[in-house]
């Protein structure tokens, strides 16, 4: 046994209202550059839909991902060491621009500089590759909320795979919405697909990532990647990808796209895995069992045995005790509830999801039946195969056991919950009915419902807190500052002189104190304090000093 | 005269050849890449770009066989004069040949494209200029020693070429040799002294790694730079 660390995200999608706020953030954190107009390390699709970049989901046509070869042996869809150095000089397999789109921006100086004229200016639309007008006919969502799927939704490679069972009505359609980030995978194929060994996991916390300087250009990852999550910058001719925002998970902090996530459907936490089994799993023949295998290589953090592996192999006690904790092992070990995107790639993901049952509830909603009975919800989750269907092929490589069986987990949680919602007696036969105990299924609902910012965000910070604090030493004890372990006090110079706290330390408690209190804004007794700024100094308003407490 | 251009000038252009490659691998590595243009263009690259590199993978060899061994030893292993100049000239000229075609496709494009067009620098532009000119004289000079003249380069221009490192050097040959060879030799010699700071260099960075190395490759966090400067003398980490 080989026990590794992986920082995994699960993300519920019963709860994404496709705001696209993660996007936006993340571009603006990561992506805001010339060169990058057209990546998004996060982009949310609509589905059913054609995802970003079109179609990528069609491994037939883009060869990402892994196959097993005749003897049952795990290689590149693409092609083998040689193939791949031999199409180097033009890559058969890279999507165009055209497959994701042209970026472009207005001329909007139009606007102000047109002379009097008897119509309004108009802002063209300027291509960002060419600088030449051009027609705006695609972007990263431009088949959003289904917009134009009457055309496009037939080209779905998900919708086809089922076709011959629907055809794409759509008056009889559903959809959901599916954020997208890298997959940090166990078995990351983008890693495999570099001729220049650029791309490489990293061995604490197995966030993948690309070595900028040892990048060449190659663009192989670009095929190998069956996400399409490994992008290529025009500009700088590197590629580039998703990061985990490793920055802000170093020092303990969610990703952006978690942070600022409006629906809080992200959790993100560690899970230890067993190295050693792998290649193993990713080789299992049947694609369908590859979503058991991986849960396989998981191991329990609870487990002793596990422990003591772990503790050898050079995990730090506190990772251990944040994988104990992890949100991720328990929506994806403990409840079963979370599915890997398209296992069938066999590239190991790392970012789970938990299939939504809103299209159910939604189809039981119209037809004026009650949505939170179990019995309604149960029979539409057996009658309604088609959004059933398709979420197996999106997480289970068209398997619909599994799915079945984590849509009546959720539909038992509503309805169990109704009861004591309502203050009605609690039926214990809802949980028994998908295997659970009535304390199992508290526990998934607390966790999935009402779980507060460190249950959801369960982060070990990296083993560089020393460096950090050097990095603004000045000439006092870096722990020093206020409510610091130090606690010098303020010298004998007063307050102000003496070395600054430091920005990043108070800059992180602010942030934290801000990110983990109940209200949006301010501390709880806020409305009690005074504003110094507006007392003319006569008297002294309640609430300028604290309270004397009730012995005066 | 001939002691400047084949002597003081080739020094100079490999001088500059190598200290300029240890300098952009020092301080521009994040520089070094192919600056592919294949996401803007597809269709034309998949004709021209292999058609291009094959070419002058096999001109390169082509010139390490006649530039480096010397007609003796060929002779030794039993290659006759006859039999060597038949596979030069053939394989020469297929080689360049193709070599020209993709090259004149890739400037074609590179010209016409919009996006290729206003993506290339200026310094892009005088590499393609020298290339062009060196690989269009090299192709002449094949043809022409071949058919219209007999000039037998491996006593000349070889012999000069492989003094150069061993500083046995020897001017006067090249002084001899066909201006089409001289300007060859010339302009390559420039086109050296270019290269490092050119596109080029990514010739250095063929992926042959990539056939031995494991598919997927694992890192630690660098330890030893945590922050964003080395740590201080006296501050080195504990454990």
């Amino acid at each position: 046994m080989r026990v590794m660390a992986q920082m995994a995200m699960v993300m519920n999608l019963d709860k994404c209202i496709g705001c696209h706020t993660c996007s936006v953030t993340c571009k603006q954190a990561w992506t805001n550059r010339s060169g990058t107009e057209y990546i998004w390390f996060n982009n949310v699709e609509t589905k059913p839909g054609l995802g970003y970049p079109r179609t990528y989901e069609d491994q037939e046509k883009w060869k990402g991902g892994w196959t097993l070869n005749k003897r049952g042996r795990l290689t590149l869809k693409g092609g083998g060491r040689f193939k791949k150095l031999l199409t180097i000089f033009s890559n058969p397999k890279l999507p165009s621009i055209n497959e994701y789109y042209e970026p472009w921006t207005y001329d909007y100086s139009t606007l102000t500089n047109a002379p009097a004229q008897e119509h309004t200016p108009v802002a063209r639309p300027k291509s960002l590759i060419s600088g030449k007008d051009m027609k705006i006919e695609w972007s990263a969502n431009w088949d959003d909320d289904l917009g134009g799927s009457t055309l496009n939704g037939h080209q779905d490679p998900l919708l086809q795979k089922i076709a011959d069972k629907v055809k794409f009505e759509f008056e009889q359609t559903f959809m959901f919405y599916l954020p997208r980030i890298c997959e940090h995978c166990l078995n990351p194929s983008c890693a495999a697909s570099c001729p220049s060994g650029a791309i490489y996991k990293r061995e604490e916390d197995g966030i993948v990532l690309v070595d900028q300087d040892k990048c060449r250009g190659w663009r192989m990852c670009v095929s190998g990647c069956p996400y399409k999550k490994i992008y290529f910058n025009h500009r700088t001719g590197k590629a580039e990808k998703c990061t985990f925002c490793f920055p802000r998970i170093e020092v303990g902090q969610p990703t952006i796209c978690s942070e600022t996530c409006v629906g809080r459907l992200r959790y993100i936490g560690l899970m230890l895995y067993d190295a050693d089994k792998v290649l193993e799993a990713a080789s299992t023949t049947d694609e369908q069992g590859l979503y058991e295998a991986q849960r396989d290589v998981f191991l329990d953090p609870s487990d002793p045995e596990v422990v003591r592996a772990a503790e050898k192999a050079g995990i730090a006690r506190d990772w251990i005790d944040a994988a104990q904790r992890s949100p991720i092992h328990a929506l994806i070990s403990t409840y079963k509830v979370a599915l890997p995107l398209h296992p069938e790639y066999r590239t190991m993901p790392m970012v789970w999801y938990i299939p939504p049952l809103s299209p159910v509830v939604d189809v039981v909603k119209e037809t004026g039946e009650d949505a939170e009975d179990k019995g309604n919800l149960f029979a539409a989750i057996d009658a309604l195969r088609i959004p059933v269907e398709y979420l197996a092929e999106l997480f289970t490589a068209g398997d619909v056991t599994p799915v079945d069986g984590v849509l009546k987990k959720l539909a038992a949680m509503r309805c169990y919950m109704r009861d004591i919602n309502m203050g009605r007696e609690p039926d214990a036969s809802i949980p028994a009915a998908v295997g659970m105990s009535e304390e199992d299924m508290y526990d998934m609902y607390r966790l999935l419902a009402i779980a507060k910012y460190d249950e959801r965000y369960v982060i070990p910070s990296a083993h560089a807190e020393q460096a950090h604090s050097l990095e603004e030493l000045a000439t006092e004890c870096s722990l020093d500052y206020e409510g610091g372990p130090g606690m010098g006090g303020s010298g004998p110079f007063g307050e102000g002189s003496g070395a600054p706290t430091p920005i990043a330390v108070e800059n992180f408690q602010m942030l934290q104190d801000r990110q983990t209190s109940d209200s949006l804004a301010g501390p709880d007794d806020k409305a009690d304090r005074v504003n110094l700024l507006n007392w003319d100094g006569r008297g002294s308003p309640p609430g300028l000093f604290p309270s004397k407490g009730s012995d005066s | 005269m001939n002691q400047f251009l084949y002597v003081v000038f080739p020094y100079i252009c490999l001088t500059a050849f190598v200290l300029g490659h240890l300098w952009r691998y020092r301080y521009d590595k994040f520089g070094w890449t192919t600056r592919s243009s294949q996401l803007y263009e597809n269709r034309i690259l998949r004709i021209g770009s292999p058609l291009f590199h094959f070419g002058i993978i096999g001109v390169f060899f082509g010139h390490v066989i006649g530039l480096g061994i010397p007609k003796s030893w060929t002779e030794a292993v039993g290659v006759s004069e006859g039999l060597y100049h038949f596979l030069a000239f053939s394989v020469g000229a297929l080689a360049g040949l193709a070599t020209v075609v993709g090259m004149v496709i890739l400037i074609y494009r590179r010209r016409t494209v919009g996006p290729v067009f206003s993506a290339t620098t200026r310094m892009d532009k005088v590499m393609y200029l020298f290339l062009a000119v060196v690989i269009f004289l090299g192709l002449f000079n094949t043809v022409a020693a071949n058919i219209l003249e007999d000039y037998d380069y491996r006593d000349g221009v070889s012999v000069w070429f492989r003094g150069i490192f061993r500083f046995d050097l020897h001017p006067e040959l090249m002084g001899e040799a066909p201006l089409g060879f001289q300007l060859h030799g010339l302009f390559a010699m420039a086109l050296f002294a270019l290269w490092p700071f050119t596109r080029l260099v990514h010739v250095f960075s063929a992926p042959l790694g990539y056939l031995t190395r494991p598919y997927i490759v694992y890192r630690s966090r660098d330890t030893t730079r945590l922050g964003s400067h080395q740590p201080r003398r006296g501050w080195d980490r504990v454990g």
